[in-house]
């Protein structure tokens, strides 16, 4: 009987074929939707109405991950979250299995294997490496040592006209009080050679835009991180009287979305310069002030979207003056849900409700621009539907999504990338160094055949 | 290709009571294999991640050949850390799967293609490099991986329990293959694990740690045959090898009624009455007269067994707590379960030690 470790425990995951090794599992349990490649079995499984992804490994490496997971989550750190690991699995001969760690499909996600490909235009790229820098960035900041940094292990959302990045493999991460500048490059060290790697394959694979060559990409994700890490720990210098200059600074912080917990300011002996350096930054201002304010748990750049909107309808209704809860609250009885509950209940799954929102209000500015009148918001939420929503495809997970197909070439396994294209190479040749002799793995040091060998 | 060496090399972690890593000094000779091995938290990894210039240290130098790199970032120490990934790329072919760093370091076409050719000729790769990975069994993208790591040619390889996530079939196969590519290649390598079989297996010497401490630097032959101490003796060999506690007197050292003859010579270097008797599994003979052993568990290994028990004749409430005895025994001489039977150590093979301070006295 399996163990199942987990802080919600659930039934449903009882009747699982626990004693069927993953990539075996019936197809009826799988669901096929697009992910980064991976070394370990990984696969999508629905359970319920739920869709978690399924990775089987080690129990060591399962139970780190799964615990990585949990502190990044409980930081509040944009990951995966972990559901369960599944231990103590026999297979029907009564053989050990691996356990398989459990975390919750992240709906609206986009791996990058599909983001990079011909026609994108070049700020999209530009935001999708910001996505990663801030995530990468963020990580360090809070003590997180990836070590294993790459675009497979990273899942995109869509964030306002930004991305947001999600770590999804914590198995080799760390967390440390603080980083050292060590540990930090070794990090990057780390990234450079699987982010180059990857878009090498891209390359390879006809599915990087001929504009972009993975030089550049992985020089330019770097410059974006040392500029990034520098505005956000940086010493600066002032003269002493431009005090000033450090409300500037933390406006120029909460504008990248950080909050500042703590300035250092060292003042010269004599007054004449300032020292500041920002202590301790956190990143998701405007997605918790949104948060506190009306409950809507969004991306930083959508909560951005969304205040402003917030801001806007207030003053339109003259509301300036009324609690910023209440106001608060009105604007999301009045404004944001009938715009939400306005959309067909078929075309809901194409847009999570703040990105959805927040393309609504581009679509009514386009339109009151191009009309030369201010478009009402329910007028607006119908051209939106009928001119851009449904002929967007569906990004929430569903068999539309079906990712057979990669690069215009057809995946050997419609479940893991990994395993390459159906297009066959002929039969394998010899190998010299696998003769079919099996390995035991003894568990005792067998010293005399040792004492003989070393001889 | 270089040597390496720690002097009075000192890592304290900020808040820690006490260093994690104490005056290390470690002289690691150009092409050698060293294995760093011991129990969890006592500092190995530390110690690796000094030399690769991710942690910084708190006193002592480290050098790498006759650089000094204390103080330089993790890039320019000409190092390699192996097996970090091994991702393969499903687009790309098996050669290069192997060298596309080389070419983000801007190393010239035709010198890649030589390395990639004499790292797959290594790695019995050749047949393969023109291939997709996706048909590779589990131990063929090991030795991919390998090839990435050997393609760069560094002046060291550093390896942290890079078997550690592998099933116990494909750990054992790679870990003699790491170790007779590393003897052909000669690229001085630092190994690190906490499995004893491991680092025995495959160190031209090992470096055993506790607590931040080194405890002895040796051949694997020399850690067996001569543990420096009681911390030495009781780690490296498995099953462990049995650490009698007795009392001196004139003619050996006391265990359970009978003595272990101990030459004079050895008695005479300490003045304790506790004395710490050695001896490995396999030089414990079955006789007539000696230690008295009752038999609780078998284990047959074929042509061998090992007899697990516990000293004879105990109260009930201290047979919980005896320390162990194991001995390896013919398998036609095993005797059954409950059975009590009296065992012997072969007097050349005894590992005499100070109880109180654990240092070896023959
Ligand atoms: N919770 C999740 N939500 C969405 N996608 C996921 C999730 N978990 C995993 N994936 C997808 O599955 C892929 C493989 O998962 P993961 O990176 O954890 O496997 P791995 O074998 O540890 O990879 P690696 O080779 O990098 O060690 C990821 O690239 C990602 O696209
Ligand atoms: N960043 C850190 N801050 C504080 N203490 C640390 C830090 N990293 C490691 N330690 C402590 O230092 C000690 C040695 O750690 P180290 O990782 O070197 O041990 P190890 O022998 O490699 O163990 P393991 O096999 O568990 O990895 C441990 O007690 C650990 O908790
Ligand atoms: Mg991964
Ligand atoms: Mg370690």
């Amino acid at each position: 009987m399996p163990r199942f470790l987990s802080a919600q425990p659930s039934t449903r995951l009882i009747p699982l074929p626990w004693n069927v090794p993953l990539a075996e599992w019936p197809v009826e349990y799988l669901v096929a939707l697009p992910r980064g490649i991976s070394r370990h079995v990984v696969r999508f499984i629905r359970v319920g109405e739920d869709v978690y992804a399924a990775k089987e490994v080690i129990e060591t490496a399962a139970l780190h991950e799964y615990r990585m997971l949990q502190d990044l989550h409980r930081d509040d750190t944009p990951a995966v979250e972990p559901l369960a690991v599944v231990t103590g699995r026999r297979d029907l001969e009564g053989d050990p299995l691996d356990p398989v760690l459990l975390t919750r499909h992240l709906s609206y996600s986009l791996p990058y294997r599909s983001l990079f490909n011909s026609g994108v235009r070049p700020d999209t790229v530009g935001r999708l490496l910001d996505a990663l820098v801030v995530l990468l960035v963020r990580l360090h900041l809070i003590g997180f040592l990836w070590l294993d940094v790459s675009l497979s292990n990273v899942l995109f959302r869509r964030d306002a006209g930004e991305f947001a990045a999600y770590l999804v493999d914590a198995e080799t991460g760390e967390m440390h009080d603080h980083l050292t500048d060590g540990q930090r490059a070794h990090d990057l060290q780390i990234a450079t050679t699987n982010l180059f790697g990857e878009f090498c394959d891209l390359e390879a694979g006809r599915m990087l835009d001929a504009s972009l060559s993975p030089e550049w990409l992985v020089e330019s994700i770097l410059a974006r991180y040392h500029a990034l890490w520098d505005e956000l720990t940086g010493v600066e210098e002032y003269a002493g009287d431009e005090l000033f200059r450090i409300e500037g600074r933390v406006r120029r912080l909460n504008a990248l979305g950080f909050d500042v917990a703590e300035l250092e300011v060292d003042t010269a002996a004599d007054g004449s310069t300032l020292r500041i350096q920002p202590k301790v930054v956190d990143a998701g201002h405007h997605s918790r002030r949104l948060l506190r304010l009306t409950g809507l748990d969004t991306e930083e750049n959508q909560a951005r979207r969304l205040l402003n909107d917030l801001d806007t309808w207030r003053y339109r209704n003259t509301l300036q003056g009324t609690d910023e809860g209440i106001a608060a609250h009105r604007w999301l009885t009045e404004a944001f849900h009938p715009v939400i509950a306005a959309v067909p209940n078929d075309l809901a799954g194409k847009r999570d409700d703040a990105q959805l929102y927040h393309e609504l209000l581009d679509y009514r500015w386009y339109e009151s621009e191009r009309q030369g009148r201010e478009v009402p918001l329910t007028e607006a939420v119908h051209g939106y539907v009928r001119d851009v929503l449904s002929g967007l495809p569906d990004e929430v997970v569903s068999s539309d999504a079906m990712a057979t197909v990669e690069g215009g070439r057809t995946l050997a396994n419609p479940y893991d990338p990994s395993q390459g294209f159906e297009d066959d190479e002929g039969p394998m040749p010899v190998d010299p160094w696998e003769t079919g002799e099996e390995v035991v793995a003894n568990p005792y040091l067998d010293i005399s055949s040792f004492k003989k060998s070393k001889d | 290709m270089a040597t390496v060496s720690f002097k009075d090399v000192t890592k304290l972690y900020p808040g820690a009571s006490k260093p994690t890593v104490d005056k290390l000094n470690l002289e690691i000779g150009d092409g050698e294999f060293m294995v760093l091995v011991g129990p969890s938290g006592c500092g190995k990894s530390t110690s690796l991640r000094m030399l690769a210039g991710l942690e910084d240290v708190q006193g002592g130098r480290i050098s790498i050949g006759d650089k000094d790199v204390t103080d330089l970032p993790p890039k320019d120490r000409d190092i390699a850390m192996v097996f970090q990934n091994y991702a393969l790329y499903p687009h790309m072919t098996v050669a290069d799967n192997m060298g596309f760093a080389l070419k983000m370091a801007n190393v010239p076409k035709a010198d890649r293609d030589k390395r990639v050719m004499e790292a797959a000729k290594l790695l019995g790769l050749e047949p393969f490099l023109d291939r997709k990975p996706k048909a590779l069994s589990g131990g063929q993208r090991q030795r991919v991986a390998m090839g990435r790591a050997i393609v760069r040619s560094p002046q060291v390889f550093l390896m942290d329990e890079p078997l550690s996530n592998l099933d116990a079939k494909l750990r054992v196969s790679t870990r003699t293959q790491i170790a007779a590519l590393q003897q052909r290649l000669g690229v001085t390598t630092v190994y690190v694990t906490h499995d004893q079989i491991e680092a025995m297996t495959m160190g031209d010497r090992v470096a055993v740690m506790s607590e931040g401490y080194l405890m002895q630097v040796d051949s694997p032959l020399r850690l067996y045959d001569k543990p420096q101490n009681l911390f030495v003796a009781g780690f490296i060999g498995s099953p462990a090898m049995n650490l009698l506690k007795g009392t001196r007197n004139a003619d050996g050292v006391n265990v359970g009624g009978y003595t272990i003859p101990v030459p004079r010579d050895v008695l005479a270097k300490t003045a304790d009455t506790e004395i710490t008797v050695g001896v490995r599994p396999e030089s414990l003979k079955i006789a007539d007269s000696g230690i008295p052993v009752e038999i609780s568990v078998v284990e047959d290994l074929g042509a061998d067994a090992y007899l697990y028990g516990i000293p004879a004749g105990l109260p009930d409430d201290q047979k919980l707590i005896a320390a162990q005895i194991v001995a390896r025994v013919a398998s036609h001489q095993v005797p059954g379960k409950g059975k009590t039977i009296k065992v012997v150590p072969d007097p050349e093979k005894l590992h005499v030690f100070s109880t109180s301070n654990g240092d070896r006295l023959n």
